[in-house]
């Protein structure tokens, strides 16, 4: 249902919670829900959890979304702690409401813009996506946002821009994982523009037709979906464009490991496990394991972003 | 200690040195493993392997402590032969879960990473102790040279501990309070050996 190419009902209004946890619920129950969606247009706007979403080409189609409980409750969110669960037990302290992103650097003029802006700027997209992580697991997951191309654009960058630096909050009071582990924090992440640019780079706000809960990054993320999971930067504070290479967290840490570009390539190794398999989040302990795609199976759509460069080298 | 307390005291151990497989038979069966399976089964036998590991390490300067703990050397064997048990395990899963039982991909687990060498390491040196873990071979290897023997589980420890600050992310420093608790014994032993030979 959630892959639907051309419908009217906003998932957001199909997909109530409890039906996500289980995907065989959700495929007997979308289809009378869908009904009582559209005699109730007004019930989702009640709810400010509730996003309005459209359909989109660029979604992946044939894929099954992991489970709102796994991609909810699995998460690597550092500033909140290093273990899976940490993040859904402690983001739930960070506010984003109000929540301010400022845009700056080479741009024509600096700009801040609220969440409420940014969540009316263009119509709202659900996109299902492989999400694979550089530690050897994976998802899939319905994210809802636009294209980060249409900020860009609004933000004029310089022709001077090579470069786009996400920034993320930081606020010591409420992320005991900025003690745990010696990250350069505010957590930084960035993208080179042809990059930033491509249609399939969301600026995300929601998962599951709902807002992003914390722990997945709320109010306003990125998501890469050929990239390893750490490129896509969470609770986005700053966006800042330069014309070099900005400095990234995990490639600052430990640059053997992390490469700038983290391109999802089953033929380069992480130094310390093989990148050529992964497990699949939310399947049975003997079925986990399936094969990793080239760029996480978006190929056909940025291969050419990469023409000429060596991806061993640029890993 | 009377007998029939060691007899009561080991029953508990063994029932507390199998509830992590306990816990872990009873969340496979009723599909409660968490997101990510293969991650959870590796992580709770690896932590068993290297808990039980230091605990069987933490009996002798525990008793040397007092002449009334001696009892305590009762359940050295048990806690080592758990340790190695769950190490069995532990490998199992990157046997199974990890490679597939494909030689080719353990062939190259092995040569390219680190951590799976240490890993290994560990469990070969423990297959020693286990073997000559009965009566018998203390008896036919003499008290001294079996000693000397065992005292590989002072280095499977270690690369056990290597192991695990090899395989989390740069950074990361929960492998700290293992690490710690590890160096303290062993130190412990090197006091009591200093001491000894002063006296």
């Amino acid at each position: 249902m959630l892959i639907r190419k051309s419908n009217a009902i906003p998932s957001s209004e199909i997909t109530p919670k409890s039906v996500y946890l289980n995907r065989r619920a959700f495929m007997a129950g979308a289809a009378a829900l869908g009904v009582a969606g559209m005699l109730e247009p007004h019930r989702a706007a009640a709810e400010a959890t509730k996003l309005q979403t459209v359909n989109s080409p660029l979604s992946t189609p044939g894929l099954t979304p992991t489970s709102y409980k796994d991609i909810t409750s699995y998460n690597n969110f550092y500033e909140f702690g290093v273990e899976k669960d940490n993040p859904s037990h402690n983001a739930g302290k960070m506010k984003t409401r109000p929540w301010k992103v400022t845009v700056d650097g080479l741009v024509k003029q600096k700009k801040t813009v609220t969440i409420e802006e940014l969540l009316s700027f263009k119509p709202i997209e659900e996109r299902v996506y492989r999400h694979r992580c550089v530690e050897a697991w994976s998802m899939v997951i319905p994210w809802a946002g636009f294209s980060l191309s249409e900020l860009i654009n609004w933000a004029e960058p310089l022709p001077k821009a090579k470069y786009v630096q996400f920034l993320s909050y930081e606020d010591s009071a409420i992320m005991p994982g900025l003690f745990q582990i010696n990250l350069n924090w505010p957590y930084s992440e960035g993208l080179r523009m042809d990059e930033a640019m491509h249609p399939l780079t969301l600026l995300t706000f929601g998962l599951y037709g709902e807002m992003l809960p914390n722990q997945d990054g709320a109010p306003v993320r990125v998501v890469i979906p050929w990239k390893y999971g750490f490129k896509s930067a969470k609770s986005i504070v700053k966006i800042h464009f330069t014309s070099d290479q900005p400095p990234t967290a995990w490639n600052d840490m430990a640059p053997r490991e992390y490469g700038f570009y983290s391109n999802v390539n089953p033929n380069v190794d992480h130094p310390r496990w093989s990148q050529k398999t992964e497990r699949r989040i939310g399947a049975s302990l003997f079925q986990q394991r399936q094969a990793t795609l080239m760029f996480n199976g978006y190929g056909d759509q940025v291969a050419s972003l990469y023409n000429g460069m060596d991806l061993k080298k640029y890993f | 200690m009377d007998k029939r307390a060691i007899v009561g005291l080991k029953v508990a151990v063994w029932l507390a040195c199998l509830a992590p497989l306990a816990k872990l038979g009873y969340h496979g069966f009723t599909n409660n493993l968490g997101p990510d399976p293969t991650a959870t089964v590796t992580h709770a036998t690896g932590f068993a392997t290297l808990r039980l590991l230091v605990i069987s390490l933490a009996i002798t300067p525990l008793r040397r402590l007092s002449p009334r703990l001696s009892w305590f050397v009762r359940f050295r064997r048990l806690l080592g032969l758990f340790a190695f048990f769950y190490g069995c395990l532990h490998l199992l899963t990157w046997l199974w879960l990890y490679s597939g039982f494909s030689v080719a991909a353990m062939a190259d687990d092995l040569a390219k990473r680190r951590y799976i060498m240490a890993g290994m390491a560990a469990w070969v040196l423990l297959l020693p102790l286990a073997a000559t873990s009965t009566n018998w071979s203390i008896r036919t290897l003499g008290g001294k040279r079996w000693q000397a023997l065992h005292r590989l589980a002072y280095v499977s420890a270690i690369l056990g501990v290597i192991h695990y600050w090899w395989i989390v992310k740069s950074g990361v420093r929960t492998p700290i309070t293992i690490t710690l608790v590890l160096a303290v014994l062993l130190l412990s032993r090197v006091v009591w050996w200093l001491r000894q030979s002063d006296g």
